[in-house]
């Protein structure tokens, strides 16, 4: 298990969230989305073996979102 | 179609200027020049240009089943695109393309607060290597174990452990004190603290959002996120209501058939305002708060708050700093200087709290004599004692006195009775059998308590009531001081829990302040469990409120602060309906269309945001004196 933490450019429409908390969530081998709004960040817990941070970073880039940053830190 | 959609995100704000010439040029070719053609053709590129970005965003939304804003406009734009309304639909799609870009700009406003936060956060690290040499690496690439080399002024980039070196660290980002603290060897070290002076090398325990700093940021980050009720319930609206106004304007078209009107119902019933009304009013709030050392947990944290009529209050550490210090001193030998050198170097070998105000206090007072002293003793419960062939010396409580057999004289007695009754420890020094110094120590009020309590029920607090695990004549002697309105002492922790239940039963809102240490079962039952003191991470988990600043002042801010974020979000949301009401009104009437009502739209938008910017610069409220003439009691 990791946690990815990815900073987006800023959001501006609610419903953007929306958007991109599902489709991280439909990929496999992700629990936990949580979209910041305010802050511009998705957070996910990853199962490494199934899914990267760098896949999540491309899902999000093909809705249309700037990443500008992906942190993939092991849980332990 | 995603470098499409990346394309026009990006490009979204030069769209909307080129569809402001256009719409120029078009309107100088028409009304200036009379070429009614040529202006028809700018306004049709105009709408074409405009209405991609928002049918995109609406396509998107669709495809998560979501009906949005966007949908309402993009078939309103389309639907006057095909019955020749040019013109409409080259306007509406540039207000709201411009709307959007304002509502950017502004909505950056109220988040700056927190943004600069997160700005002060650490990201490079001077990393050591194992051969004594450095290099300088992102803090997330740091490690558990990794040291790393801060300089003079420098910034602290992890959380951790001084291994070598010593220096000042200003940590007031972390626990409000602004007045540098010295650190060396084996001292714990805060991310986000800056060293003023003094290298020192780190041994790192946490790094990034583990650290002290990092789960600040993260606790002020979600809560601009975490909705108030009133905000949730929009939101719920808003799911409902958006689809509504599409099926209003399809019945319209069906009932009337009179397809512009129905198309101007959809402009004029989009939610806009409405939408970003309530959470804007809560990310500036919110923001308001962080930029002051108020962390508070969501709009749920600042609604509840807002609705707090009871305040329990712990005593120590909470009403008082925590820190013993002397309050008076009676000297009853011959020489009083030489005394109190003598108690200084007696209490200087005891780490006792007690021993340690009296020895700071009399340092402070200028004496630092060394005078020799004999062996001491513990005597467990009663003090110190010593003697050697010159003199025998005596340092403690009464009892210590009395076992020793000093005489106390009325005089003497007196002054111990009076340290006493004050509710301050008592603590005597004898030499050779005669009783020289009768000292009081007490644990300091804090100095903006009164005027904090006091502001706070200025603000529409009914009633303030401390607990303390302490005895009855020292909680009275605090509480006599202060606004407060009930005082029970002796109390264990669960007692003061149920005190809490207690009041929740009478029907009371109740916020528990206490330091988050021993009191949190209390902060955990109360409606708002308010950490105040160290950025302790017991404090960060069950307080719903964090005062990082450990002042009344801040107390009172937030409380008020949560009243004015609860009234500026009810104000958007009224902003917000009316709105829409009056563009329908103006619709029967006559005198709204879908340019202008979209244009009234945006600015309803901007009212909204611009109302909840007024949160941002509340400032801290300084008290004033004629705030604090009338204490309850």
């Amino acid at each position: 298990m990791a946690k990815v933490i990815l900073q987006l450019g800023d959001l501006t429409c609610p419903s953007c969230m929306t958007k991109i908390r599902k489709a991280v969530e439909n990929q496999d081998g992700v629990s936990d989305v949580k979209v910041l709004f305010n802050a511009g960040k998705v957070k996910a817990n990853i199962d490494q073996a199934k899914v990267t941070g760098n896949d999540l970073s491309s899902v999000i880039t093909d809705l249309g979102y700037e990443v500008k940053k992906v942190k993939t830190k092991e849980l332990a | 179609m995603t470098k499409l959609n990346i394309w026009i995100s990006k490009n979204q704000n030069k769209m909307t200027a080129s569809i402001a010439v256009l719409i120029a040029l078009s309107l100088i070719s028409d009304y200036l020049l009379h070429f009614e053609t040529i202006a028809t053709v700018f306004m049709i590129v105009a709408s074409i240009i405009g209405a991609i970005p928002v049918a995109l965003h609406a396509f998107g939304a669709l495809q998560n089943k979501v009906i949005s804003i966007e949908l309402l406009v993009t078939i309103a734009v389309v639907g006057a695109f095909i019955i020749g309304e040019y013109e409409e639909s080259a306007i509406v799609t540039f207000l709201f393309l411009f709307g959007s870009y304002l509502e950017q700009k502004t909505l950056e406003k109220t988040r700056s607060s927190v943004k600069s936060l997160t700005k002060m956060a650490p990201t490079t690290a001077e990393l050591v290597n194992e051969d004594g040499t450095t290099e300088t690496v992102d803090v997330d690439d740091l490690d558990e174990g990794d040291h790393v080399l801060v300089k003079p002024g420098g910034q602290i980039p992890v959380d951790g452990k001084i291994i070598d070196g010593i220096g000042y660290m200003n940590e007031a980002s972390i626990t409000g004190e602004s007045t540098p603290v010295q650190k060396s060897n084996g001292d714990k070290v805060f991310a986000g603290s800056i060293a003023d002076n003094g290298t020192i090398t780190i041994e790192t325990t946490s790094v990034g959002e583990d650290t002290t700093f990092g789960k600040i940021i993260e606790l002020v980050e979600e809560a601009q996120d975490s909705q108030s009720p009133a905000a949730r319930f929009i939101d719920k609206f808003a799911t409902y209501y958006t689809p509504a106004v599409l099926i209003i304007g399809i019945l319209v078209w069906i009932f009337t058939q009179n397809f512009p009107l129905a198309i101007t119902v959809l402009v004029l019933g989009c939610p806009g305002a409405l939408v970003i009304g309530a959470p804007v009013s809560n990310v500036a709030g919110i923001g308001n708060g962080a930029k002051n050392g108020i962390l508070m947990k969501g709009g749920n944290a600042v609604n509840t708050f807002s609705h707090v009529d009871t305040l329990v209050l712990d005593k120590t550490g909470t009403l008082t700093t925590g820190k013993m210090s002397v309050t008076d001193i009676d000297n009853f030998g011959k020489d009083k200087n030489e005394d109190l050198a003598l108690l200084s170097a007696v209490e200087n070998t005891s780490d006792h709290p007690l021993g340690q105000a009296i020895v700071r206090h009399i340092n402070d007072l200028g004496i630092t004599d060394t005078p020799k002293l004999p062996e001491l003793d513990t005597v467990k419960g009663q003090g110190l004692v010593g003697q050697n062939d010159d003199f025998k010396i005596l340092v403690g409580n009464e009892r210590l006195m009395k076992a020793n057999d000093v005489k106390i004289s009325d005089t003497q007695r007196k002054a111990i009775n009076k340290r006493m009754n004050d509710g301050d420890s008592v603590v005597l020094m004898a030499v050779d059998q005669e009783l020289r110094l009768v000292v009081g120590v007490n644990d300091q009020l804090r100095s903006d308590a009164r005027e904090g309590l006091q502001a706070l029920k200025d603000a529409g607090l009914r009633r303030v009531v401390m607990l303390t695990g302490d005895n009855k004549v020292a909680a009275q002697r605090v509480a006599q001081r202060l606004p407060i309105d009930e005082v029970h002492a002796e109390l264990l922790p669960e007692d003061k829990v149920e005190f809490v239940k207690k009041f929740q039963e009478q029907g009371s809102t109740v916020a528990f302040v206490g330091d988050g240490i021993n009191d949190s079962p209390s902060l955990a039952t109360a409606d708002i469990g308010i950490g105040m003191g160290t950025g302790t991470d017991v404090a960060i988990e069950t307080s719903d409120i964090i005062l990082v600043k450990s002042s009344f002042d801040a107390l009172a801010h937030a409380y008020t602060l949560s009243k004015k974020t609860v009234a500026n979000t009810k104000e958007n949301i009224i902003i917000a309906v009316g709105t829409v009401a009056l563009l329908l009104l103006g619709l029967v009437v006559g005198i709204i269309h879908m340019g202008s009502g979209m244009f009234v739209h945006e600015i309803s938008i901007l009212v909204v945001i611009f109302n909840a910017m007024r949160l941002i610069g509340n400032k801290s409220s300084k008290l004033d004196s004629n705030q604090v003439v009338s204490p309850a009691n």
